[in-house]
C-alpha cells in the first residue's frame, strides 16, 4: 500500500526481501546501505539474535530522489528466514508494495527455496495480495560458490510468472542493485496505472 | 494489489498536525507522532529533531504488529494501548481509527495519567479527520476528482531516478 503524502510531497513504498534462512537477504540490504550516499539513506536497523540471525526484521529507508516533484522513498525490509519465524514473516508483509525473493543457489538449499516461495504465496494471500500480480523480482544468490545449481534449472524450478530474474553475489554486490531497481520500477509503473 | 493507496492531502494533514500540537501541549509531552500501521510517519509535533523519526515509525509499527499477533494468540482482538517505561523518557502508544498509531513521548514533566486522558480526547478528533480522509479516498476511487500526478510518469522519469 503506497503512502502518498500530498502535503509533504512524498511517495513511500515498502519492499520486502523474502527467502529461506541464510540465503542473503540481510547481506543484500547491507550492501545497499554501504554503497548508498549518506544523504540518500537513513539508519539501517537490524533486529537480530546474538548469533546475527534476523529475529524480526532489518529495515533500511532509501531516498531515491524526486519524480514529478514527489520525493520517492523506499522502505526496504527483510524477513527472518528460519521456518519457525512464520508469524513474524507474515506481519512484515503487511502493506507491502513489492517483493524480492532471494534464492540460495546451493544444491542442498533448493528444497528450502521451494518451501519458502510457497510460504510467501500463502502469507501474501492472507494479507489479500497475490504473488501473480504484485511487483516481484527473483534473485539467484551465492553464484560464486562451487556447488550451485545451473541458473536455467533454478529458473525452471523457482520462476513463478516470468518475473525479472537476476544472478547475484550479495557479498560483493553483483546483481544487488539490478534486483532492487527492477522491483522499484515495477512498483512505480503500478502507481502510474492507478 | 488489493489495498488502496493511503493518500494524505494538505487540508487533512494540517488538521492532523493541529491536533498533534494541541495534544503535545496539553499532555506536556516531548513529542507526538502519528504513524501508519505499515510503518510510515504521517505527522508529528514537538521536539522531533531529537529523534530518528523514520526508524521510530518503523519500529513502532513492528512493535504494534507483534503485539497484535500476541493479542490474537490469546483470543483478544487487539491491545489498544502499549506503554514503555524508561528511566527518564516513556512511550505511550495507542491505536487511532484502526489504521494509525499515536505515539506520545514524555518525561517526568508529565505523567501516565495525564497522557492517557489527553490521548483519549485527541483520539476522537483524529478519528474525525481519518473519517474525512476515508470519504475523500472513496470519492477518488469512484471518479477521480484529483488528477493523479503519477499518471504522467514516463519510463524516462523512472530511469532518471536510478541515474541511468
Amino acid at each position: 500500500m503506497t503512502f502518498i503524502n500530498y502535503a509533504s510531497k512524498e511517495i513511500n513504498c515498502k519492499i520486502v526481501y523474502y527467502g529461506p534462512g541464510l540465503c542473503g537477504k540481510t547481506t543484500n540490504l547491507q550492501y545497499i546501505y554501504n554503497k548508498t550516499s549518506p544523504e540518500s539513506k537513513g539508519k539501517m536497523i537490524s533486529l537480530a539474535t546474538e548469533a546475527d540471525r534476523t529475529l524480526f526484521f532489518d529495515f533500511l529507508p532509501l531516498d531515491l530522489g524526486s519524480i514529478r516533484g514527489f520525493t520517492t522513498r523506499f522502505h526496504l525490509y527483510t524477513v527472518p528466514g528460519q521456518v519457525f519465524y512464520d508469524a513474524s514473516r507474515k506481519l512484515i508483509l503487511k502493506g507491502v508494495d513489492g517483493v524480492v525473493f532471494v534464492a540460495d543457489s546451493q544444491e542442498e538449499r533448493m528444497e528450502a527455496n521451494i518451501e519458502s516461495i510457497r510460504n510467501l504465496e500463502q502469507n501474501l494471500n492472507e494479507h489479500g495480495f497475490d504473488l501473480a500480480t504484485i511487483p516481484y523480482a527473483l534473485q539467484f544468490n551465492k553464484r560464486d560458490l562451487s556447488n550451485v545449481v545451473a541458473a536455467e534449472e533454478m529458473y525452471r524450478t523457482l520462476n513463478y510468472k516470468r518475473e525479472p530474474t537476476f544472478e547475484a553475489v550479495a557479498t560483493t554486490g553483483v546483481g544487488v542493485f539490478d534486483t532492487l531497481k527492477s522491483v522499484a520500477k515495477q512498483i512505480l509503473i503500478e502507481l502510474k496505472k492507478r | 494489489m488489493c489495498a488502496a493507496d493511503f493518500v494524505l492531502y494538505e487540508e487533512e494533514f494540517r488538521h492532523l498536525e493541529d491536533a498533534l500540537r494541541r495534544l503535545r501541549q496539553e499532555a506536556n509531552a516531548k513529542a507526538v507522532f502519528l504513524i501508519d500501521k505499515n510503518g510510515q510517519q504521517i505527522a508529528a509535533a514537538g521536539e522531533i529533531e531529537h529523534f530518528d523519526t523514520t526508524s521510530l515509525a518503523s519500529l513502532t509499527a513492528g512493535n504494534v504488529a507483534a503485539t497484535d499477533g500476541l493479542a490474537k494468540l490469546i483470543g483478544e482482538r487487539e491491545f489498544s494501548v502499549l506503554f514503555h517505561e524508561g528511566q527518564q523518557d516513556h512511550i505511550h502508544i495507542s491505536i487511532v481509527a484502526k489504521r494509525a498509531i499515536l505515539v506520545v513521548i514524555f518525561d517526568d514533566r508529565s505523567s501516565l495519567g495525564l497522557v492517557r486522558l489527553r490521548v483519549k480526547r485527541a483520539n476522537g478528533e483524529l478519528e474525525k479527520v481519518f473519517e474525512v480522509m476515508l470519504q475523500k479516498g472513496e470519492k477518488e476511487a469512484q471518479g477521480s476528482t484529483h488528477a493523479s500526478p503519477f499518471a504522467e510518469i514516463t519510463d524516462d522519469d523512472i530511469d532518471a531516478l536510478f541515474g541511468e
